[in-house]
């Protein structure tokens, strides 16, 4: 009787462990994770941006007034940490150097200097709720500004919204900002590119090549399910045929099941919805596989990562993405150069190397809360207002903004350049070339 | 590619993947019948053996790119290498976590191993970070093909080494001394211990043999699907399902049940729902405790896990 018995408290034991591991492995993985600051932030950086007591005070300068308190949020450890330290670093850096200059002129004719309080929510969704509270609670911010990752982004819109105060998220769920019945969110805001765009410009480069059946393959969480049902969408609205359509888990590195459905229908091109965690493993394996269609990947792939891993599978891969990964290739009348350049060199001399799309989110979240405070100062509602009412194009990084109550977003599919990687690198396609690639 | 082609293809990549839950499987099944104590921290062991292998083998950043490595050893070397780290790290946990408490129950012993699993997943995402890493194929060249299906010449590999393993593993049991002294005290300690054998040392080789099995077959299978810190979790508990579905103590049983998991799995992936891919396993787990489990115990009198000395 015994043995049964420990061979079912074994099973007990397993049962723990496989739902530790639906879980997500960031629960798993944080405590183990390396201390939370790692090399790419400065080291000051860990603690809020408190500021000095005295500011410098020049000649002319206006007069300085109490700092401005600003809430931020991103996973700085955890399985989105790639896109969550370039994030905070960028905002670190415009908070550094904006208080450096004394701070943000605010609408009383004084000088503010910005006090961030930041919080990392360990990739973890919960975790993001609980900071996010105490950003709200405790700290008393004005605004927030983070959110990493689609699910984190989402799980504190309910927070926000209960405490009215604004947020603009760095992810990029079209869910962040739209409620089920198509309006907006009122209090949220969000600077990444919606997952539809992206969709349009793989339509038009399909349009190019005569493509009308495509096979979709994604990840099965918010970013995947998004970017599956915008592309479902532009099918739909422009009559291309989805002929295959499948899901993979996140961290899952075997796709040979999905790939061999795939080669037995008679698509055209492969669209893939992912990060390069999967996306990389499952280009490899398509190239394995000897699959001959073109293979789509949408922006999620938009980082080093993907070309390291996949090597030479990452060859003629196509994805749409902003514009700041190819800044040096696009046409020097492109509205966005300077301001694309200027961050580039800003972030280069901060951190010793390019940004990411991702810092390029932040920038366009702080640069707007910058410009909020400096019209209406301190005040939660106006801060609101000024957010949807006042971004008319606004030129950032991750686009040229018009935000309206009908659009929290902001941007659309100009916003976006379609990115072929040859030779190990990405290279911009301009559209009058979509029918000369891969 | 017609159905019966993509059938083939399913069952093909099924095998493959299933050779792995086998390997595996075959580690929790040595340990378990030599010392009673279910290893989960057996996939770590694959995930060791096979970062070490890619580190010797190819430029890897470690700690955050804070550290470089680019030795360029050749791959069977490499290989080699990686598996004798993991049996260190096997030889390790046997001595430090599993040998101290072995007057505690066996469940007491499996809670060892699921901490020493966690604190290794630890030590590995701090050394190789999140990234996937990937091993460039054994052989290079376009793939083989059978019955209209897509032959990796790394499935090939992956088939052909886990054949050799088994068979290894089976001329180890049957005609060395050292191998019939691990049969001996697995089917009665107590007696094997009048004999003369030292269980002890038995329990420490059956560590050391699980840890560097498993750790073959996480570097053979790393050119195909890519290797990360967290897949040690669910390597264990496939090979887990595996080793239950094939009777708990037989090693040609674990074997059978890795290749029958990865052919399941492929072909609910392929031709039901690829998101519930591991759905399907732990639905066969499920399944197999229920009605197999339950019944061997009930009927048998537990007459193998009283071979297996719990």
């Amino acid at each position: 009787m015994k043995r049964q018995l420990n061979i079912w408290l074994a099973v007990l034991a397993v049962a723990a462990l496989v739902l530790s591991a639906c879980g997500g492995a960031a629960t798993t993985a944080a405590p183990t994770q390396p201390p939370p600051q790692p090399t790419e932030p400065p080291p000051t950086a860990a603690q809020p941006i408190e500021a000095p007591t005295a500011a410098p005070t020049e000649v002319p300068a206006p007069e300085a007034g109490e700092p401005y308190r600003i809430g931020a949020f991103f996973s700085t450890t955890g399985p989105t940490s790639s896109l969550g330290q370039p994030e905070w670093g960028t905002v670190v850096m415009i908070a550094e150097n904006l208080n450096a200059a004394g701070g943000v002129l605010g609408p009383d004719g004084k000088m503010h200097k910005l006090d961030v309080r930041k919080y990392d929510d360990q990739s973890d969704a919960t975790k993001a709720v609980e900071v996010v509270k105490k950003l709200v609670e405790e700290d008393k911010v004005a605004v927030i500004v983070g959110g990493s990752g689609s699910p984190a982004s989402i799980a504190v819109i309910e927070t926000v919204t209960n405490a009215k105060i604004p947020f603009i998220s760095v992810a990029s769920s079209s869910r962040i900002v739209t409620k089920d019945d198509g309006s907006q969110q009122e209090w949220v805001f969000k600077t990444p590119q919606q997952n539809y765009p992206v969709a349009l410009v793989q339509l038009d480069w399909m349009k190019v090549h005569g493509i009308t059946k495509i096979a979709s393959l994604g990840v099965n969480n918010a970013f995947g399910a998004d970017s599956i049902s915008a592309l479902k969408k532009v099918a739909a609205e422009n009559g291309l045929e989805i002929v295959w359509e499948g899901t993979f888990e996140p961290r899952d590195t075997d796709f040979i099941a999905q790939l061999t459905a795939i080669q037995g229908t008679d698509a055209q091109a492969l669209v893939v919805h992912a990060t390069p965690g999967e996306g990389a493993p499952l280009t490899v394996q398509f190239r394995d596989m000897g699959l001959e269609i073109p293979i789509l990947h949408n922006h999620g792939i938009g980082n080093q990562a993907f070309i390291d891993t996949a090597k030479e599978a990452a060859e003629g891969v196509l994805f749409p993405i902003g514009k700041l990964l190819v800044v040096d290739q696009l046409p020097d009348d492109d509205p966005q150069k300077t301001t694309l350049l200027e961050y580039q060199a800003d972030f280069i001399g901060a951190f010793g190397k390019k940004p990411s799309t991702f810092g390029g989110h932040a920038w366009d979240a702080m640069m707007m809360v910058k410009g909020a405070l400096e019209a209406v100062g301190p005040d939660p509602v106006k801060i609101r207002d000024y957010l949807e009412t006042q971004i008319t194009n606004w030129v950032g990084i991750s686009g040229i903004f018009t935000v309206t109550p009908q659009d929290h977003t902001g941007i659309g599919k100009e916003s976006l350049v379609l990115v072929e990687i040859t030779g190990g690198i990405w290279k911009y396609v301009p559209p009058d070339d979509y029918a000369n690639v891969p | 590619m017609d159905f019966t082609q993509q059938l083939a293809q399913y069952v093909i990549s099924g095998v493959t993947q299933g050779s792995i839950y086998a390997l595996i499987a075959l580690g929790f099944v040595t340990i378990f019948n030599v010392t009673g104590v279910i290893n989960f921290s057996q996939g770590e062991f694959a995930v060791i053996g096979a970062f070490v292998a890619i580190t010797l083998a190819q430029e890897t950043s470690l700690f955050r790119g804070q550290m470089t490595v680019g030795l360029g050893w050749p791959l069977p070397l490499a290989a080699l290498v990686g598996v004798l780290a993991a049996v260190l790290v096997g030889v390790l946990l046997y001595r430090l976590g599993i040998q101290p408490a072995r007057n505690a129950s066996p469940l007491s012993q499996i809670v060892v191993t699921i901490g020493a699993s966690i604190a290794l997943r630890g030590l590995v995402l701090l050394a190789w970070g999140t990234d996937p890493y990937r091993l460039s194929p054994f052989t290079a060249g376009k793939p083989l093909k059978l019955l209209g299906a897509v032959v990796t010449r790394q499935s090939v590999w992956v088939m052909g080494l886990t054949v050799l393993a088994v068979l290894g593993l089976y001329a180890f049991f049957q005609y060395t001394l050292t191998g019939k002294a691990l049969r001996a005290s697995s089917a009665n300690a107590g007696a094997a211990r009048l004999m003369g054998i030292n269980t002890r040392r038995m329990g420490l080789i059956a560590f050391a043999l699980s840890a560097g099995i498993s750790a073959l077959g996480g570097i053979v299978i790393t050119p195909l699907t890519f290797m990360t810190y967290e897949r040690g979790l669910m390597l264990a508990l496939k090979g887990f399902v595996a080793m239950i579905m094939g009777g708990l103590t037989s090693p040609f049983g674990a074997v059978l049940g890795g290749l029958a998991l990865g052919v399941i799995e492929s072909l609910a992936a392929g031709l039901l729902s690829s998101g519930y891919k591991d759905a399907f396993s732990f639905a066969v787990l499920f399944v197999v405790l229920l009605v197999r489990l339950g019944g061997m115990t009930r009927r048998s009198g537990g007459q193998a896990l009283d071979r297996a000395g719990l």
